[in-house]
């Protein structure tokens, strides 16, 4: 079962290698994870996609409330959130095929940041299903080199992480 | 405001969280804080080993509720710490070691003795510092001990640079700490504890679980009168042992893979688990799916990652154990006065059989061996429970648990979760600082003996008087036991043979006095010589049967309903309650 957490962090050194060590040895297993400053440059705030077999999603948010930096830690319901992923895909593209893939690129609203005498380097973003169709789309010519940002999500509306039930420490 | 150096500014900030004793050893990198601990009122003990320091901070903390400390440089120093570290880590005690690190210039650069203790330590301890700026050594060290010592207690550690000890800064005290991470709840919430009064007075066959957490929060007369209130039996888990009298008629003892019939039966057969403090650790449950298959479960713990952690709970109670009962007593008495006050009696007259029916059991012949159940016993009753008892983990400590009558809380000190070896010596020396007082006995395994036995020097310039019990059977003994079950008695690498040390000199050379003991009749005259002597260490090398088995016993990965009795029960044909698992060797390995 996957969920995506976001999980907001005291902005200090060794903060990201407590969580994903805490992930590690715990034996849950993430999926994806990003992590940036918030509109509070003392708070970051992680995204992380965690992976789980048999246990429930609590056992990982009661861990992580464990960690001295760990400031709120909520589940993001895929129905109620923006989920989005940042995609830089470096595409083979000779002469003949070239404009096929500046169609592709113009049908999924991504844009070219670089082009190459034999490649295209594309940027597009969007939910991990449009990525991975734009991903599929383009194998056909050859993907020379590719990189995701990992997921990041907000919730829909007006509220945010902070206005949520207050977190419960160990 | 005139300039002090970091480490002067280290050690105001330890004496203003109240250190009295720090168990450590300089080097390199730390060695500009032991230029202050000249002039302050701390007192540091010099211990030989990092490990023997960390056991010792450990010992101290459990002994007397204090937090322990403990100090080493970087590189080797700091990584010697960590078996201790993780050992308190499992067990929740209260422990804040500072550590040297190289210069702030040198970090990553591969520097002598340079080691990522913080990177180490973050898997085995609550939290750990490390300090780059000098003016955060006071704060830092207010949080390392408010953290160490509150919530569920833990290790923390702070690291700091040698040239962060060097800076000079103009000191300010700590502020309040205010962590926004870390906010513990203490206080049981109200429908929860109504829940839970409901589930005990509607229950037939309740046992109370308690653990470490009842001594954590010095709960143990509050508990006591929870029992009385309602008459329900008690289960003492290792690191509980004392919370309750054991000869109080509602304290069944230990339960576990090596815990009594009653206790380990009561749970098994109870229809509800009042689980105070404990962890539902595997030692205890025995496989998981088959334990208390019956019970409903009430777990009330400080930290709620433990609730439903092993087993789901049906009141989850997050709350300090000491809040928590206080808030079941009066909930329990309105329940009573509503609904009637449940009887147990039945309940109780059936896990008395069982505690009548089922005692330990060993057989000391005037002219056999020597076992190691009469040594304990003897020494347990001569000491009549009212020492404070470390053990080292094995045989040994399971008939340490077993034998002693415990009193009362924080007199039987342990490495429970993390079971190291070597734990005893150190951690009785720690214990004795603590409790100058205090009888302090550790019960040892030959084993367990070796692997921190050079602080006797320790113990021995610190004119310490703690006696060392050396079970010595001339084995890795429970390792012997588990080839022999287990393993078609094919023993592999674990004979140690008595001669070697020779203890009794061992001991002469650290300045102890050392006796030995090979039969039964000169066990009481070595006990008493030993606690007679008040101005070093004593080491009684008792020579014990290499052949004793530690009984009762839950084969790793079985149901404790297979609970073997062992041979004592053998002979007399008993018949109890679930079958006839004497010996039964077919359960999967699981160590």
């Amino acid at each position: 079962m996957r969920h995506t957490m976001s999980v907001l962090v005291e902005n200090k050194p060794g903060v990201l290698a407590r969580v994903s060590g805490l992930f590690a040895r715990r034996g849950f297993n993430i999926h994806s994870l990003a992590v940036g400053v918030t509109e509070t440059p003392k708070i970051s705030r992680m995204t992380i996609v965690v992976d789980l077999a048999e246990r429930p999603l609590e056992h990982v948010t009661k861990q992580l409330y464990k960690l001295i930096n760990v400031l709120k830690v909520i589940e993001l319901d895929p129905e109620s959130s923006v989920e989005r992923e940042l995609m830089l895909v470096k595409v083979r593209a000779q002469d003949k095929v070239r404009s096929r893939i500046i169609e592709l690129v113009d049908v999924f609203r991504a844009k070219i940041v670089d082009v190459g005498s034999e490649s295209l380097t594309v940027e597009i973003s969007g939910d991990p299903n449009k990525l991975r169709a734009f991903e599929d789309l383009v194998a056909e010519y050859g993907i020379i080199e590719l990189v995701k940002t990992g997921r990041v999500a907000l919730s829909r509306g007006p509220k945010s992480i902070k206005d949520r039930t207050l977190k419960v420490a160990g | 405001m005139s300039e002090i150096t970091g480490a002067q500014a280290l050690f105001q900030a330890l004496e203003a969280v109240g250190v009295e004793h720090i168990f450590g050893i300089p080097g390199g990198a730390i060695l500009p804080a032991y230029d202050p601990l000249i002039d302050s009122k701390i007192k540091h003990i010099l211990c030989r080993h990092e490990q023997g320091a960390a056991h010792a901070a450990d010992g101290y903390a459990q002994a007397s509720g204090k937090v322990g400390v403990c100090m080493a440089t970087s590189g080797p120093g700091a990584t010697n710490l960590i078996t201790g570290l993780a050992s308190s880590h499992m067990d929740s005690i209260p422990v804040v070691a500072i550590t040297g690190q190289v210069n702030r210039a040198g970090i990553g650069f591969d520097a002598f003795q340079e080691s990522d203790i913080t990177g180490i330590a973050t898997p085995v301890t609550k939290h750990t510092f490390l300090i780059m700026d000098p003016d955060e050594i006071a704060q830092t060290i207010a949080e390392a001990f408010h953290i160490a010592g509150t919530g569920r207690p833990g290790p923390v550690l702070v690291d700091i640079p040698k040239d962060v000890l060097q800076s000079k800064i103009n000191y300010k005290p700590a502020q309040r700490v205010d962590l926004p991470g870390y906010q513990p709840v203490t206080k049981p919430n109200k429908r929860q504890i109504a829940e839970a009064a409901r589930l005990m007075s509607q229950a037939t066959k309740p046992v109370l679980y308690v653990g470490g957490g009842i001594i954590k929060a010095g709960a143990s007369q509050q508990l006591v009168e929870l029992a009385e209130l309602t008459g329900i039996p008690v289960v003492t888990t290792l690191m509980a042992r004392g919370v309750i009298p054991d000869d109080h008629d509602l304290c069944l003892g230990m339960p576990g893979m090596h815990g009594g019939y009653a206790p380990v039966t009561a749970l098994q057969k109870a229809d509800l688990l009042i689980g105070i403090g404990p962890r539902f650790d595997d030692r205890v449950t025995g496989k998981l799916s088959h334990f208390a298959p019956d019970a409903k479960v009430i777990h009330a713990d400080i930290d709620p990652a433990e609730i439903g952690k092993n087993r789901k709970a049906d009141v989850p109670i997050v709350g300090d154990a000491k809040a928590v009962i206080e808030a079941l007593i009066p909930a329990v008495k309105e329940s009573n006065h509503k609904h009637g006050t449940p009887d147990y009696s039945a309940w109780r007259s059936t896990v008395s059989e069982w505690r009548s029916n089922f005692p330990y059991k060993y057989t000391q012949k005037p002219d056999g061996p020597l076992k190691p159940q009469y040594v304990i016993e003897r020494l347990a009753q001569i000491t009549d429970g009212n020492a404070i008892y470390a053990a080292g983990v094995g045989q040994h400590q399971m008939w340490g648990s077993q034998f002693i009558p415990f009193k009362r809380p924080r007199t039987w000190i342990n490495s429970g979760g993390s079971g190291a070896m070597g734990f005893g010596t150190p951690a009785a020396m720690g214990a004795k600082v603590a409790m100058p007082d205090d009888e302090v006995w550790c019960i040892d395994g030959d084993g367990c003996f070796q692997m921190t036995c050079q602080e006797l020097a320790t113990m021995a310039v610190e004119k310490l008087p703690v006696k060392i019990a050396i079970i010595n059977n001339a084995y890795l003994g429970m390792v012997r036991q588990w080839q022999e079950l287990f393993y078609n008695e094919r023993y592999s690498e674990v004979e140690f043979g008595w001669d070697i040390p020779d203890y009794v000199k061992l001991a002469e050379a650290y300045g102890c006095i050392g006796l030995r003991v090979e039969s039964p009749g000169e066990v009481d005259s070595a006990i008493e010589k030993a606690r007679g002597v008040t101005d070093r260490p004593v080491v009684i090398d008792f020579r014990c049967d290499p052949r004793e088995m530690c009984y009762p016993m839950v084969a790793a990965g079985s149901s404790n309903d297979d609970i073997i009795l062992g041979p004592e029960y053998e002979s007399d044909n008993v018949q109890h309650e679930q079958g006839d698992h004497l010996y039964s060797q077919d359960e999967e390995d699981d160590l």
